[in-house]
C-alpha cells in the first residue's frame, strides 16, 4: 500500500487517491499539425524511472496535486501543489 | 526434431528414456540475421515460428533478456476468448482462437487448450443490457455467443453463491473460450522455431539499435552487436523502453496487472467466470489451483508486483461469487507489466524507423492473441505489407483518429 503525502491533508493510504496520469502536459496551439495533436492526445512519457504525475485525493480533500514517483520502486520523492514549481528531483 | 507421440514414448521406454533431446537449441549468436525478434515471449516466438513456417525465412534470431516465456507469457491467467465488439477486433481475435484450436497439432506440442467456455456475469440491469449488446455484436461478427438468464447461468455454474449481495441477473457465454497452458505455448513455438533453424538467444539484453539513414541495420546487445535486415519488437510492457533506444515515443503506457493462484484443490470449477462488477475473474487450472485475476493498478509501474488494495478487492470478489472458496489460501501472487494503449487495441506496424516493427499494445489481453499477433507480425516483416487482419491496427490510427476503441466497445478493462 502506497502512503501518499497529500500537500493539504498529509500522509494517507493509496486507496484514498486516484492517479491522473502524466502532469505538466502543455496543449499545443490549435493550428498545430495532426501529428502534433496526436502526440498531445496519445503519446505519454512512460519512463522506467522517475515520473511526474497528477494525483487526485478523491476520497479526501478532493484536491489535485503533483507527485514525483519511481515507476520501478514506487517510491514517492515529492508531492507539491498543481501550480507550485517542480522541486529538485533525483534522476 | 523428434515428433512427440505414443511411438516416441514407447521407444523412450525401451531405451531407458535416454533418447530425448532439449526442445530448443542454445546456439552462439551469429554476426547477423535477416530478421531479429526482440522479446522471447509468446508473440516473439510465434513471430519467429510463422516467419519460418509461412514465409520460409529461417535466418532469424529471437533475443530475450531473461528466459523465454518468463515475462507476461508466464504471468497471465491463460484465458483465451474473442468476445470483442468491433468487426476488426472480432476478426483478429477469432482468427487467434482458431489458430489456438489447431495449435497442439501444428506445433506437435500439447498446449492443453481446454475450450471449457467463458462466462461474463451481469449483476445489474445495466450490466445485462451491456451483455445483450455484446452478444449481438459478437454474433453479427460471426463469433459464438450465448446469452443466458439467471437460471441458465446457475445451471451451468451451480457453485455460484445462492444468496449473493450482488444478484446474478444473467450471463454471456462464449463456448469456444477457455484456457491453455501458458508455458507450453511459449515452449511449443520455441521448439518448432528452433527446429526450423531459428536461433533463440536467452539472457541477452538489447541495449541499443544501429540505425543508418533512417533504417535499422543492427542491434547492440549484452553479447555484442548483431546485424540484421529487419527487427520485430514484441516486449509488451517494456515497449516504451525499447522504443526509446531507437529514439521513438510510443502511445503506450505500462501498468501492473495482478494475478493469484490458490493452493490446489480437487476439480470444482469447470469453466472460466468473469465478473467485472465485482472486480475479478477466475478459473481452475489442471493442477487444481484457482487462478484469479485482478484489475490494473492505475498508475505507471514497471514493478512486477501488484498492490494490496487490488489483492483485497479480488479476494472479496471471489468470496462474493463463491463463498465456499473463502477458506482457500493464496499460494502465489505476481503481476505482469501491461502495454496499455488509449483505445485498448494492439499495434502491429512498422515504426518511423524503417525496418523496425512493433507488436505491442495488448494491454491485459496479450496471451489470447499470441498466434494471431505472431502470424500478422511475421507477415508484415516478410512481405513489407500489413496483414489484412492487422491493417487497421497501425500507428496511423492515432493521427487519423480511426481508433478501434475496445475499452468502450467491449467494456474490457485494458
Amino acid at each position: 500500500m502506497l502512503n501518499i503525502d497529500c500537500p493539504y491533508c498529509g500522509p494517507r493510504a493509496e486507496s484514498e487517491y486516484r492517479c491522473g496520469g502524466e502532469s505538466l502536459i502543455q496543449r499545443p496551439a490549435l493550428d498545430c499539425s495532426d501529428a502534433e495533436w496526436a502526440d498531445y492526445l496519445y503519446t505519454r512519457n512512460n519512463p522506467k524511472g522517475v515520473h511526474i504525475e497528477r494525483w487526485h485525493h478523491v476520497h479526501g480533500c478532493g484536491m489535485w496535486f503533483n507527485a514525483a514517483r519511481s515507476t520501478v520502486t514506487h517510491q514517492i520523492f515529492a508531492t507539491w501543489g498543481m501550480t507550485d514549481p517542480v522541486p529538485e528531483l533525483p534522476e | 526434431m523428434t515428433r512427440y507421440g505414443a511411438l516416441s514414448l514407447l521407444r523412450g521406454g525401451l531405451s531407458g528414456q535416454t533418447n530425448w533431446q532439449p526442445a530448443w537449441r542454445e546456439p552462439a549468436p551469429k554476426s547477423g540475421y535477416d530478421v531479429v525478434i526482440i522479446g522471447g515471449g509468446g508473440h516473439g516466438l510465434a513471430t519467429a515460428h510463422y516467419l519460418a513456417a509461412n514465409h520460409g525465412i529461417t535466418n532469424v534470431a529471437v533475443i530475450e533478456r531473461g528466459w523465454i516465456g518468463g515475462g507476461n507469457t508466464g504471468r497471465n491467467t491463460t484465458i483465451i476468448r474473442s468476445n470483442y465488439f468491433f468487426p476488426q477486433s472480432a476478426a483478429f481475435y477469432d482468427f487467434s482462437v482458431r489458430l489456438y484450436e489447431g495449435l497442439t497439432r501444428a506445433l506437435d506440442y500439447n498446449i492443453m487448450f481446454s475450450q471449457r467456455g467463458m462466462w461474463m456475469l451481469a449483476h445489474d440491469r445495466h450490466g445485462l443490457e451491456m451483455l445483450r449488446r455484446s452478444a449481438n455484436a459478437m454474433r453479427l461478427n460471426g463469433v459464438d455467443a450465448e446469452l443466458h438468464d439467471e437460471a441458465g447461468v446457475r445451471a451451468a455454474i451451480p457453485q455460484l453463491n445462492p444468496n449473493p449481495r450482488f444478484p446474478v441477473l444473467g450471463g454471456l457465454c462464449q463456448p469456444r473460450g477457455g484456457s491453455a497452458r501458458h508455458d507450453a505455448v511459449a515452449w511449443g513455438y520455441a521448439r518448432a522455431a528452433s527446429a526450423a533453424g531459428v536461433h533463440i538467444l536467452q539472457n541477452t539484453e538489447v541495449t541499443g539499435f544501429r540505425i543508418a539513414g533512417g533504417r535499422v541495420t543492427g542491434v547492440q546487445t549484452s553479447r555484442g552487436e548483431i546485424g540484421c535486415g529487419k527487427v520485430g519488437v514484441a516486449v509488451a510492457g517494456h515497449s516504451s523502453v525499447v522504443g526509446k533506444l531507437a529514439g521513438l515515443s510510443l502511445p503506450v503506457q505500462s501498468y501492473a496487472l495482478q494475478a493469484f493462484v490458490s493452493e490446489p484443490v480437487k476439480p470444482c470449477l469447470d469453466t472460466v467466470v468473469l465478473s467485472p462488477a465485482t472486480g475479478t475473474y477466475l478459473s481452475q487450472s489442471d493442477k487444481g489451483e484457482l487462478v484469479m485475476g485482478a484489475g490494473l493498478d492505475l498508475f505507471l509501474s514497471y514493478a512486477q508486483r501488484g498492490s494490496l488494495p487490488w489483492m483485497e478487492q479480488t479476494a472479496a470478489g471471489v468470496i462474493e461469487l463463491f463463498p465456499q472458496f473463502s477458506r482457500l489460501r493464496f499460494l502465489r501472487q505476481w503481476a505482469g507489466i501491461c502495454d496499455v494503449v488509449h483505445d485498448s487495441s494492439p499495434i502491429i506496424d512498422e515504426s518511423e524507423v524503417a525496418g523496425l516493427h512493433f507488436n505491442c499494445g495488448w494491454g491485459t489481453g496479450g496471451f489470447k492473441a499470441i498466434p494471431a499477433g505472431g502470424w500478422c507480425l511475421a507477415h508484415h516483416l516478410a512481405t513489407g505489407e500489413a496483414h489484412a487482419l492487422a491493417k487497421d491496427f497501425g500507428f496511423a490510427r492515432f493521427r487519423t483518429g480511426a481508433l478501434i476503441d475496445e475499452a468502450a466497445g467491449a467494456g474490457i478493462a485494458h
